[in-house]
């Protein structure tokens, strides 16, 4: 399939529905429901579902540029974890909610907890579905809430990759944002953006957003169950990206950067927030040390080349 | 942007070379001290190198009629991380192997192909590359050395090349000169020129580094007659022939692995005295992470380069990162293990790390200062 009969129509439908204005009145509490019922009517919701159960039968793999797409444009609802979530419950024989999913893997805040309609938990195999009722973090403008007494920790994996590649979606989006904007902001007679001492940081947040994706790519190739190898390269490389792309991005812009009206804030809250998420760079690295430290004497070449 | 990096997958065929290359290069290098693997690809051996091309690892990417083996950059990605992976000795073919037989492939001429190919295949035309000079690091294109032109055609060389790596070991040097024009002219009027480092009028004097190697020389041309074949590819067209070979020389596994012979030895290290607690197993984790990443981007590189494309700007976001986390090996390492002054330590162990501690300034300066290479993907942003 050529991917970009995919990639054109689902970036559309972002474009049209998920404007900045559409996603700043979600996050202020507005209606989630229009923005909701086009991605439902689109289809894509179902694209991990596998054929015989009415899906796609999509990879992990084919949806990541689509997952990545939702973080590059800041999508304020749920619309990746409910395509994992509508997969594993139609794998595991049960039914799919019509609204938005968001998936609970720990103690912390869930993401897109404040604007699902259902919390998953539990198991791939054995998958619990609950109504949501989240906590506010009390955090300006979140959609994250806290989802007490559920266990998905089990989940903790495939969400990490979710995570990992909405990230790496983020990223590239603040790079093309920061370097425009390098290029149109003059002082001393000249862009930013001529300035070496300007240049060096936006090279070094291009390499790491080109970090980011490939991380996340190595998650998304491992599909919808995960291992824990994969996930732990995924979700500490694009965590490990998130934090240093929004500094650069941010000091590039100066003090337009933290305003609420310029957009870029609309991103770098979310790469903030999805970088703690279902496990930060240093949650990964301890169960990457773990696994390597059980395999004894592989040298670094050798493990790596399993991944 | 940069989204034809991609993950890619190495052939089987090539994956398959693996086995019989690590017997061989264990068969080598098995009573090799850690501290001496760690050279990396520093370490000089024209035994190995030219047992290397019996066996058929080198020309990898070099066609047959040439005397090379036909296959391509993902074949040689495979053979190169199984030789850093060991830490195996391949300094005398390294650059031969990796871009004077690309460079000579696509820009020489049939005589000059037929002549210098078949013996890089077989380990036994070693090359080195003269870029740098006492005036020109990163300003490349500042060179002074001069080749005039003589009557019968040949070559008149004049001039100082310095930081030439392996220089006193090598056969040839690729040489980046001025055959026009003067310094003012900039990138005009540069040549590369194929060195016979035999010939009378050459001295080269190797120069020891903080670590007691000498690994590097400085080269000094004086009225060096060169014939009219010397000449690489075209007469004026030196940098841009530079410029493309950087795609080969910065986008390798070798711009990952110069730590990971340290790193390997420190996880002997943690198995032999048993420590697994969460701060050991973070750094553990992190450093083996990066590792991961990089080596698909490398890989994402090299597809490229399978690809026929020339992706200079990648090569260098790529060696970049890679060179921040071979640099990041030592200090990490160094810091636990000075942590815990309690706990034995194998005295190989730490004179290993030293030497990289003290070597690492280097991995961001051969094929590229850091601040050159950020300048480089600027201009892939569109900012210069």
């Amino acid at each position: 399939m050529d991917m970009s009969e995919l990639i054109d129509p689902f970036a559309r439908l972002i474009e049209d529905v998920c404007t900045p204005a559409a996603i700043r009145a979600i996050e202020e509490g507005g209606n989630t429901a229009p923005m909701w019922a086009a991605f439902t009517d689109s289809g894509f919701l179902d694209a991990l579902v596998a054929e015989e159960l009415g899906g796609a039968s999509l990879s992990l793999a084919d949806v990541a540029p689509l997952i990545a797409l939702l973080g590059a444009h800041a999508v304020p609802l749920p619309v990746a974890d409910t395509m994992v979530a509508r997969a594993i419950l139609a794998g595991a024989g049960l039914e799919i909610p019509a609204g938005p999913v968001a998936i609970a893997t720990g103690t912390g805040p869930a993401p897109f907890g404040a604007v699902a309609a259902h919390i998953l938990s539990g198991t791939p195999q054995a998958p619990v579905l609950t109504d949501a009722r989240g906590q506010a973090t009390g955090v300006h403008h979140d959609v994250d809430a806290y989802i007490s007494g559920l266990d998905g920790a089990v989940l903790r994996p495939v969400a990490a990759i979710i995570r990992a590649l909405l990230i790496s979606g983020a990223a590239g989006r603040v790079m093309d944002m920061t370097v425009a904007y390098a290029n149109e902001r003059t002082q001393f007679g000249k862009p930013i953006g001529k300035q070496q001492a300007v240049q060096q940081q936006l090279s070094v947040l291009a390499e790491q957003a080109v970090a980011a994706r490939i991380a996340a790519a190595i998650g998304a190739r491992s599909g919808l169950f995960p291992r824990m190898l994969d996930a732990a390269i995924a979700k500490h490389g694009a965590s490990l990206a998130a934090g240093q792309v929004s500094a650069i991005a941010h000091a590039v812009h100066g003090a337009i950067g933290i305003s609420e009206e310029y957009d870029l804030q609309l991103l770098t809250r979310r790469l903030h927030g999805w970088r703690l998420s279902d496990g930060s760079e240093s949650y990964w690295a301890d169960v990457l040390g773990g696994l390597r430290i059980a395999d004894r004497h592989a040298p670094t070449v050798d493990f790596i080349r399993a991944a | 942007m940069f989204e034809t990096l991609t993950l890619s997958t190495l052939p089987p065929e090539d994956e398959a070379l693996r086995p019989a290359l690590r017997a061989l290069i264990h068969e080598a290098i098995a009573d090799t001290p850690v501290h001496r693997r760690a050279r990396s690809w520093q370490g000089f051996d024209a035994a190995f190198s030219r047992k290397l091309g019996q066996a058929g690892y080198l020309g990898l990417s070099l066609p047959k009629e040439y005397g090379g083996v036909g296959r391509g950059p993902f074949t040689r990605f495979v053979v190169v991380e199984e030789l850093l992976s060991a830490g195996a000795p391949v300094a005398g073919h390294w650059i031969a192997d990796r871009q004077s037989g690309p460079l000579i492939l696509h820009y020489g001429t049939e005589e000059q192909r037929q002549f210098y190919l078949p013996r890089i295949s077989k380990g036994e035309a070693l090359f080195c590359i003269g870029m740098s000079e006492p005036g020109s690091g990163s300003d490349l294109a500042s060179v002074r050395s001069r080749a005039e032109r003589q009557d019968d055609g040949g070559w008149l060389l004049n001039g100082q090349k310095i930081w030439t790596t392996n220089a006193m070991h090598s056969d040839y040097m690729i040489a980046l000169v001025r055959t026009s024009g003067t310094t003012a002219d900039r990138q005009q009027g540069l040549s590369q020129l194929i060195v016979d480092l035999k010939l009378p009028g050459i001295t080269i004097r190797p120069i020891v580094d903080l670590t007691g190697d000498a690994h590097f020389a400085e080269v000094f041309f004086e009225d060096v007659r060169l014939a009219p074949d010397a000449l690489i590819g075209q007469e004026g067209q030196g940098w841009k022939q530079v410029t493309a070979e950087l795609a080969f020389e910065r986008s390798g596994p070798e711009r990952v692995y110069s730590s990971v012979v340290l790193l390997d030895a420190w996880v002997r290290h943690l198995d032999a005295v048993g420590r697994k607690d969460s701060a050991t197993l973070r750094l553990l984790g992190s450093l083996t992470a990066r590792h991961a990443v990089l080596r698909e981007m490398s890989l994402a590189v090299t597809a490229r380069l399978v690809a026929g494309e020339s992706p200079v700007v990648e090569a260098s976001l790529m060696k970049d990162l890679g060179t921040s986390l071979e640099q990041d090996v030592p200090v990490l390492i160094g810091d636990d293990l000075a942590a815990h002054p309690d706990e034995p330590i194998d005295p190989e162990l730490y004179r290993t790390l030293l030497y990289v501690t003290h070597i690492a300034p280097s991995f961001s300066l051969r094929g590229g200062t850091r601040e050159i290479l950020r300048g480089i993907i600027a201009r892939g942003l569109g900012l210069r």
